[in-house]
């Protein structure tokens, strides 16, 4: 092969034209980390069109020059396609530094370096392995609180899901490994289903800008993926234990990979974790315990011009959920808010009851991509996904073990994109996605489904533009459209169709008459058309701005349609609304970035407008037999988010570093004029971290100061309370008080041999005990959120 | 060639996959079972006269309120045995909740409150769960004085505290627990 190589690259360089061309240009290619030559890289020659090879020691010859500028292209397995420009005045030697990265499974996705995003001009930040791992034994809605601007909204501890900008489940779009989870995620208790052990790098990306994922990504976009494969015959792994005080909690979690020189890789990971009640500062959160079980395999072969992948994980969860929040009415509601403390209070324990969720997400996967010389690379990848949900009550006599909800969702996703990279400075994609999604609710439950069975489809097509203008300015343009059909069969009560005035809009879509229930299958077509446009200006070498808008429509997901039933954890009775129409949002986004040794400061600011934005709030009240219930009704609104979040870190020397993130975050409903419900009160981080080389030594102090939220939309109602013949005031709305809390993070590498080291780290949480509510946790009714945790992990790397 | 023959076979296994997927076409109608449509206070006299007061609601959940009724007429200074049943009627024939309310008796408690008492009735419990505690379904009701517009209000507690203070002679002020059933009873004494 080598000898071909040699003999291709003499033939290349030994055809010639033009008299005066005689100059002769040396090159050598070198890692940008370590300097080792990197071979067989491809270097295309502009201006003659023609290719040269890197032989063994990295070094490459192109003969029969002329005056003038020399273009190269240089392209190699292993790292990121660099092109760089020389002036030829006479023969020439340069050392070119390469990125020695892989080129990832999608092209879509070359990370694994800070500077290499998913994205050019949407505000994206990059969480990495060494900040994810300190996240092992928690959820991936908690490891992202690590960028500023993302909080999370919860319910308890253990459901933690992201939000960006004060946006959340529906308006994100969650990817693992290159598929769009498909998990129920338009539920506020239902968490991404990923196991922050089985990714080693996520990207999170304000705005809808990344249209490449999605066109619905109101609020943005989460990518996770695994290890980059090493061209390399080696083979490593790591293994991580942990212990907790707090819930007397442990996880583990262990991987293996095994790379070849030839491309071939497989890896498996595999992760347990459990804790039992958690405590509050001054008692216990009875029934808060969990359990979780992860596996994912991947293999494949990946070089330059063609590779495969497959892919599977699996990932059960089953989450206690605070037992003083099972209320049966309102008059339960009231005296829970009343009272100080949870009122039901247990001795510690493991076990799960009822009130829990017991989750399985599966995903499997098969992708493929081949490169064509000189057009670019085309991607073909097929996803199915299996999300079984059962969430239990507290029931009684026969159906006491019987799930109250029972939801099987099974995805199916084909799609295909090409990358067209021949053209000097511009990088087309197109790509094309089909979807079909089937949910079944279960009816042995014996409580009527609160989400119907339906099957989706969802067909999106796109392309998108990347053209660097000139060494300083990047600009890149996106076009996406998708189509949605939901094709649902949903039995409504009577007396609610009616009351609702479908047997009005929709009486032609009624199957069949029960008496007192009506089989209907409501049928939406729905067209979205999202597009964005942004550059990225490179001011100097320190300092750039990049600018971005993005238009971009979501269609009201199966809750927002079809709810229809008590919520009981909430104690109020929840309305879809058929009539719903899709909400379309229009943000621009400005930041600026500084980066030097001493300093790294970014500002973010976004403005977003979303017309028909869907929100749900209390209409009124209903009586039944087990006593008076808010309903709160699915409406939309024309609204407005906007803010500006804040990183900063600074380096006093080589020991001290001070960081802050800090966000801003308002959101008002126009049509009405006050604030919208659940946007992140101002919340600012601050860390002093010392470090020293010796073993790698770090310590560091963080102070979390959250603000009380003071704009909030007053959603309190009256209601009677019959046993004390009392109408009150039932305060669902009034935010917590402000709260800051101490964290302190420490950690040692020692080294156990030559390629094996063993992290140590000792994790304090809320040092200093502090009794505090969140407004984003929706338990914050029951009980106060978790005191002091300290965490021991150990991680050894071999 | 082979990405045009992966890409068939891709298709190929998408579709079959798909085609085996689809065999819930028409889902099954649930009829809820345990949710209570119907709480019913029978109240007998020693003479053998009765009077029923009852709150139903049979759309459950639905926008419909619960639909109150009384039967009979409550005669002043008079010892009725009490009688309660929960019934969920979009069962046929109805089903009967109170077994299963007797049967977890631990578990339960029903609680008998007065809010506005102009006749000064009573309500005292004469059952008892394997602990010695009283469930509530069978009680003795004592009228009082020839009055209008006394107000009950029943309540069926899932898991209440039962040692909590007052909570065995029926004051549900510390019961904690789930609500399962609140309905409010208005009569007159004659």
């Amino acid at each position: 092969m080598k000898q071909i190589i040699i003999g291709l690259v003499i033939a290349i360089s030994s055809f010639s034209y033009g008299q005066d061309c005689t100059y002769i240009f040396l090159g050598e290619l070198k890692d940008f980390h370590d300097g080792t030559p990197i071979e067989s890289a491809t270097i295309y020659q502009k201006e003659s069109g023609k290719y040269a090879f890197s032989d063994l020691d990295g070094k490459f010859k192109i003969e029969n020059l002329c005056a003038g500028t020399l273009t190269l292209t240089i392209s190699h397995a292993n790292c990121e396609t660099k092109t760089v420009s020389f002036e030829i005045n006479g023969d020439s030697f340069k050392t070119i530094l390469m990125e020695h990265h892989i080129e990832e499974l999608n092209e879509v996705s070359v990370t694994a370096h800070v500077d290499k995003k998913e994205t050019k001009t949407a505000q994206e930040t990059v969480l990495k392995e060494q900040t994810l791992k300190k996240y092992s034994a928690l959820s991936i809605g908690d490891a992202l609180k690590e960028v500023a601007g993302v909080s999370s909204i919860s319910t308890g501890s253990s459901i933690v899901k992201p939000m960006i900008n004060g946006m959340h489940s529906s308006r994100l779009i969650m990817l693992n490994n290159n598929v769009r989870l498909q998990d129920q995620d338009w539920g506020i208790e239902h968490a991404p289903n990923m196991d922050v052990n089985a990714v080693s790098q996520i990207s999170v990306i304000k705005g809808a800008g990344a249209l490449a994922y999605g066109g619905d990504a109101i609020g943005g976009v989460v990518v996770a993926n695994p290890e980059r494969v090493f061209l390399k015959d080696t083979l490593f792994g790591k293994t991580t234990l942990s212990g907790q005080t707090n819930g007397r909690g442990y996880a583990f979690n262990t991987k293996l990979n095994k790379y070849t020189k030839k491309g071939w890789f497989a890896s498996v990971q595999g992760s347990l974790k459990q804790n039992g009640d958690f405590e509050a500062p001054d008692y216990v959160l009875t029934n808060t315990g969990s359990n979780s079980k992860g596996f994912t395999f991947r293999a494949g072969k990946q070089t330059f011009e063609s590779g495969f992948e497959v892919f599977y994980s699996y990932l059960n969860n089953e989450i206690g959920i605070l037992k003083a929040s099972h209320i049966g009415n309102i008059e339960d509601l009231v005296s829970a808010i009343n009272s100080s403390e949870p009122l039901v209070i247990e001795d510690f324990s493991y076990d799960i009851n009822a009130p829990k969720q017991d989750v399985t997400h599966q995903v499997a996967k098969a992708m493929y991509y081949k490169r064509f010389n000189n057009f670019g690379k085309v991607n073909l990848q097929y996803d199915y996904q299996n999300n079984q949900r059962y969430e239990y009550d507290i029931r009684v006599g026969d159906d006491r073990d019987t799930p109250a909800l029972d939801l099987k969702l099974q995805t199916h996703t084909i799609s295909s994109d090409i990358v067209l990279d021949a053209l000097k400075g511009y990088k087309l994609k197109f790509g094309i996605m089909g979807r079909y999604q089937d949910n079944f609710a279960n009816p042995d439950t014996g409580i009527r489904r609160l989400i119907p069975d339906y099957d989706k489809y969802d067909f999106g097509i796109y392309t998108t533009a990347e053209h660097n203008l000139n060494a300083k300015m990047t600009l890149d343009f996106g076009l996406r459209y998708d189509y949605n059909r939901i094709d649902a069969k949903k039995y409504y009560i009577t007396s609610r169709w009616e009351e609702r005035g479908y047997d009005e809009d929709f009486s032609n879509i009624i199957l069949e008459d029960l008496g007192t229930q009506l089989l209907v299958n409501p049928v939406f077509d729905y067209h979205n058309f999202s597009a964005s446009a942004g550059f990225n200006y490179q001011l100097n070498e320190h300092n750039s701005f990049i600018g971005n808008y993005s238009l971009s429509s979501r269609p009201p997901n199966p809750s927002e349609l079809f709810s229809d039933g008590l919520h009981h954890s909430a104690a109020r009775i929840e309305l879809g609304d058929l009539n719903l129409t899709k909400e379309t949002s229009n943000r621009v986004s400005a930041s600026y970035n500084h980066n030097s040794n001493q300093l790294n400061l970014t500002v973010e600011a976004f403005y977003n407008h979303i017309n028909d934005y869907m929100y749900i709030e209390p209409t009124g009240i209903e009586q039944t037999i087990r006593g008076a219930f808010p309903v709160w009704e699915y409406l939309q609104t024309d609204a407005e988010l906007y803010g500006i979040d804040l990183s900063a870190n600074y380096n006093f020397n080589a020991h001290f570093n001070f960081s802050n993130k800090s966000s801003y975050t308002v959101g008002n409903d126009i049509e009405n004029d006050r604030p919208l419900i659940n946007i992140p009160a101002f919340n600012t981080r601050n860390s002093i971290t010392y470090t020293n080389d010796w073993k790698q030594f770090s310590a560091s102090l963080t102070s979390e100061w959250t603000f009380e939220q003071t704009k909030y939309p007053d959603n309190n109602f009256e209601t009677y309370i019959a046993s004390t013949n009392e109408t009150v005031l039932v305060d669902v709305s009034t935010p917590p008080s402000a709260y800051q809390l101490l964290n302190f993070y420490s950690e040692v590498t020692l080294k156990t041999s030559n390629k094996t080291n063993l992290n140590i780290a000792l994790s304090v949480n809320n040092l200093l005990d502090t009794n505090y509510r969140a407004y984003l946790n929706r338990l914050r009714y029951f009980a106060d959120d978790m005191g002091r945790n300290v965490m021991l992990q150990l991680q050894f790397n071999y | 060639m082979k990405t045009i023959k992966f890409l068939f076979i891709t298709v190929l296994s998408l579709s079959a996959l798909v085609s085996c997927s689809s065999d819930d076409d028409t889902p099954e109608a649930v009829n809820e079972e345990e949710i209570i449509t119907t709480v019913r206070l029978e109240l007998t006299a020693a003479s053998g006269d009765m009077v029923v007061l009852q709150s139903q609601d049979l759309d459950g959940e639905g926008p419909d309120a619960p639909v109150y009724t009384i039967n009979g007429t409550i005669l002043a200074d008079t010892e009725y045995t009490g009688d309660i049943q929960f019934l969920n009627e979009l069962e046929s024939p109805a089903e009967d909740i109170t077994e299963e309310v007797l049967e977890e008796g631990v578990d339960h408690q029903v609680f008998y409150t007065f809010t506005t008492n102009n006749a000064d009735s009573s309500v005292t419990y004469t059952d008892m769960d394997d602990n010695g505690n009283p469930i509530g379904l069978s009680t003795t009701f004592n009228s009082g004085a020839t009055s209008t517009d006394n107000i009950l209000v029943v309540t069926l507690r899932h898991e209440p505290t039962k040692s909590a203070d007052g909570v065995s002679t029926g004051d549900i002020t510390n019961a904690g627990g789930a609500t399962d059933a609140n309905v409010t009873f208005t009569y007159d004494v004659n």
